[in-house]
């Protein structure tokens, strides 16, 4: 087991119960912020040159998010870590070890309180590179650790026994996770992915749409996993979409966004070669250009997308977008729920009705109307999957939930053991009847018999 | 398997019709279940005085109270848990409405446990269906007796097709986990526990597993022995050990050993008399199996008191052992019988690094009057849930969760964790589509001047 004496360390320096004062964890907290500022250029660059990620890209999605998330966690710590009081009880107890599989894109949030072993994707080798060698100098490394590892070496790093398990990353890697998890009894949060549907009704400002639309599916070049990945709407409403999204595509990026200092790139060979190959379902209205040397995928739409076309099979994460016409709203929300349940479902109408009954019809982790990723801002809303798209959540007093184990605590008196004796052996008739009496949680309206 | 996929589908076909999604639908649904309880008190209690040996009185404590104070909270608060949440905002989406709708998850599994086979499975089914779910409902089949019931009566109360109820032992188990459900949630032990995860994983189900340990019992030096050992002595047999909270060792100062033995001793005379075999108030171990394992455990011992055992009745006396070496086979495993080691420790310290060791419990236990010292054990150790000064009390908390951490499980229930516990906390944010100029800040083509405003 590689990994044993890493792990044996880490748990030691969490019994040492160094993490555990708040003044610790802001300290730690406040050097994540540092690492952040000071080592800007060096993220922006590494996510430059993983994926061609524009720096406004970059700044907005790691390092803005991340120091919401931050400052969020900083400015409630001390509330968070409270006991709260309910009978006398305590709740925020830190949980111990956790590792955290992170992401191509976000560095990620330490949970507060835990000692970390933190695994970068190996897809983004510099980014992998970046946060190995620049963090530790950051972070207190008796208590966190970064481990670069593929497939190999994380399988034997599951091995060890975790507290907790942070996963984002595809439906099938998150079998292996949970598999691995099983046998320690660790519990776990699987950040997934799906397919997203993007339901676009007849009564719609079709310009708005299209932007908002186009600017959720083609930032970082559709690897989000709560990207728009597929557009349903009337036959009519494509048509007006698709000039709508060729304007905006041409407002974004120009006429040759391989050109655009603000469109990304394809994160990988194996991922080029399988974005490519689904360009043959439906009709290529908008882009289908490609350039294997760059790993560059135009922005696209493909119009008359059918359900069994083979984009409409795997959750794109590329700047694809299939639009797959439907009759009217019903059959819209049954499409969705034949399918698995996604990470975000998208509904875009002026009309209220329309938007809250795609809401109320459908499940998925999240909902956002008349807009795309937005919902992801605010810290105060939990973020997460459901079925394939995951399962557990975080953001905000959410990530700190989460890794927090809530003790239930009760101190009792050592007196008035007289009404105690209630409760004891040997057991009466009219002792039951006072039981009965004083600890029934009485339904209001009912009457009491004095 | 067949039979399985079939009554999965159809429990699966009833929530999507969509019925248990109103108030209303669940309202009813909880009431029926209150009716059935108050309308068949006797059967159920003759039931599990079958399967335990367990008198009516205590039967009643231990599973129709809370039973009925659960339904009576649930039934008084759904309104309020399944109201949408409204979230704070922020500066991009003041104009919007952000909040978070708790949602069903869909179909959901819930596997009960022998020792108190009728709340444990009654408890989770409350909060599942207050949530909105379908619910598959496997009693414990070693409380075979009140298995049959929870299958007969069921039915007679609730929607047959959304609420079934599935019997049957280890193959019917395996069989049911192939399915793929949106929730499990298991009470038992911990090597289940994990075959349970495993299944689970296979379809990422999410899961809570109300699993076991050995819950420490630390009596400090300072405190009342007469009452402290009495409420010990309360939890420890009742069930006759058969618990997942009970304290299932003790650790105290050398000094203090002998006395802790003679109130024990004083506590079980008053409980169960001179005879404690013949005291209507004390159970029996649930079959041969379990009652050699806990026998086994005794192997060695230094036995203060108890040690009789009758195994054509599945009988145990309360038990209680000196001087327990910490590497004894008592030691080795939850003892879930009416089994007491006693194990020194010299100090506070001693104890809290020996419990830090172990597995974390269900439930940690300290006695003192010193305030200070009960809040250093419970800040410097980890366990599912504390009580000081007492046992189980936390668990009758309906505002506390209810559950482990590490070996002793994952995910709460009881009230309001319950409905949470079973619901998809769905975060929903709506805009409006005018007040396009606000967004154009956050589109291509970008700029230094953008990203710094």
């Amino acid at each position: 087991n590689p990994y044993e004496g890493l792990v044996r360390c880490l748990r030691a320096a969490w019994l040492s119960g160094k993490t555990r004062p708040m003044e610790y964890r802001v300290a730690q907290l406040e050097a994540l912020e540092r690492f952040l500022d000071e080592k800007k250029q060096e993220i922006l660059e590494a996510t430059g040159s993983d994926m061609g990620k524009p720096s406004f890209e970059a700044e907005f999605s790691e390092i803005l998010l991340c120091k919401n998330e931050l400052h969020e966690t900083l400015n409630n710590l001390s509330r968070w870590m409270k006991d709260e009081h309910v009978y006398k009880n305590s709740a925020g107890v830190p949980e111990g070890l956790a590792v955290t599989v992170s992401p191509l894109r976000r560095p990620l949030n330490l949970p507060p309180g835990n000692c970390v072993v933190i695994k970068p994707s190996e897809m983004t080798k510099n980014t992998e590179r970046l946060v190995a060698e620049a963090l530790p100098s950051y972070l207190d490394k008796d208590c966190f650790a970064v481990v670069t590892a593929g497939a190999q070496e994380t399988t034997r790093l599951l091995e060890n026994k975790f507290d907790y398990i942070f996963f984002t990353g595809t439906p099938s890697v998150g079998r292996i996770i949970m598999t691995a998890a099983a046998k320690h009894l660790t519990p776990v949060t699987l950040e997934l992915g799906g397919k997203n549907p993007c339901y676009v009704s007849d009564t719609c400002d079709v310009q708005n749409v299209a932007r908002r639309v186009a600017w959720g599916r083609f930032f970082n070049a559709g690897q989000t996993c709560i990207a728009p990945d597929y557009v349903l709407c009337s036959l009519e409403m494509q048509e007006k979409l698709l000039l709508a999204l060729s304007k905006t595509i041409v407002d974004f990026y120009g006429s040759n966004p391989q050109k655009s200092p603000d469109f990304g790139r394809i994160a990988g060979e194996k991922h080029f070669q399988r974005l490519q190959e689904l360009l043959c379902s439906g009709q290529v209205v908008i882009g289908g250009e490609t350039d294997e040397a760059e790993r560059y995928i135009a922005p696209t739409v493909l119009a008359d997308v059918h359900p069994s076309d083979p984009i409409m099979q795997e959750e794109i994460f590329g700047p694809i977008l299939p639009i797959v016409p439907v009759a009217n709203m019903d059959e819209a929300i049954d499409f969705i729920n034949s399918r698995e349940r996604p990470l975000v479902v998208y509904a875009f109408s002026s009309n209220d009705k329309v938007v809250n009954q795609v809401l109320e019809r459908t499940s998925s982790g999240g909902f956002c109307g008349n807009d795309t990723l937005m919902h992801v801002t605010l810290t105060s809303l939990p973020f997460g999957g459901i079925g394939s798209s995951g399962l557990g959540m975080y953001h905000g007093k959410f990530t700190f939930n989460t890794f927090s184990h809530h003790r239930g605590c009760l101190h009792r008196y050592m007196g008035r053991e007289t009404i105690n004796a209630l409760r004891y052996p040997p057991y009466t008739q009219q002792k039951l009847a006072m039981v009965r009496a004083a600890a029934e949680v009485k339904r209001k309206g009912a009457c009491t018999l004095l | 398997m067949e039979r399985m996929q079939q009554v999965v589908g159809q429990a699966r076909a009833a929530f999507n019709s969509g019925r248990c999604r109103s108030l209303e639908f669940r309202l009813q649904q909880l009431k029926a279940l209150e009716r059935m309880v108050q309308e068949k008190e006797k059967e159920i209690l003759a039931a599990i005085k079958a399967d335990l040996h367990k008198c009516e009185p205590n039967a009643y404590n231990h599973e129709i109270l809370g039973v009925l104070g659960e339904l009576a909270l649930a039934i008084d608060k759904l309104p309020s848990w399944a109201a949408p949440q409204p979230v704070k905002k922020n500066l991009l989406t003041m104009r919007d409405e952000a909040y978070i709708c708790p949602e069903p998850l869909g179909v959901v599994l819930i596997i009960g446990a022998w020792n108190y086979p009728f709340v444990l499975v009654m408890h989770p089914l409350i909060g599942a269906i207050a949530a909105g779910n379908a619910v598959v409902v496997k009693p414990s089949e070693i409380s075979e007796n009140t298995a049959q019931l929870v299958a007969d009566l069921l039915p007679q109360y609730l929607d047959r097709e959304l609420y079934p109820v599935v019997t049957g032992g280890v193959s019917e188990t395996t069989a049911l986990l192939t399915q793929r459900f949106d929730h499990i949630l298991y009470t038992g032990n911990s090597t289940v526990g994990k075959i349970v995860m495993a299944a689970a994983a296979k379809h990422l189900t999410p899961v809570t597993l109300e699993l076991g340990g050995k819950s420490p019992c630390y009596i400090d030096k300072d405190c009342d022995l007469a009452v402290a050992c009495r409420r010990i002595t309360w939890g420890k047999y009742m069930n006759c050990g058969q618990t997942c909270i009970a304290p299932d060792y003790i650790l105290c100062d050398p000094s203090i050993q002998s006395k802790v033995v003679e109130n024990i001793k004083a506590t079980l005379q008053e409980f169960y008399g001179e005879d404690v075999k013949s005291s209507p108030d004390y159970e029996r171990i649930i079959n041969k199996r379990h009652f050699k394992r806990i026998v086994g455990l005794l192997e060695g011992q230094k036995i203060a008191h108890g040690g009789q055992t009758d195994e054509a009745s599945c009988f145990i006396a309360p038990t209680i052992l000196t001087d327990v070496s910490p590497e004894s086979k008592v030691m080795e495993e939850e003892i879930f019988g009416p089994v007491l080691p006693i194990l020194t420790v010299k100090s506070v310290d001693e104890a809290i690094e020996f419990i830090n060791r172990r597995e974390k419990p269900l439930a940690l236990y300290v006695f003192s009057n010193d305030k200070k010292l009960i809040r250093r054990v419970i800040s410097e150790t980890s366990s599912g849930g504390v009580t000081a000064n007492d046992v189980f009390m936390h668990a009758l908390v309906p505002d506390l969760p209810f559950g482990g951490v590490g070996n002793s499980g994952m995910g709460a229930y009881h009230g309001k964790y319950s409905f949470e516990t079973f619901s998809h906390h769905r975060a929903c944010l709506i805009k409006d589509l005018k007040m396009e100029v606000v967004h154009k800040l956050r589109y291509p083509p970008g700029s230094q001047k953008k990203v710094d405003w």
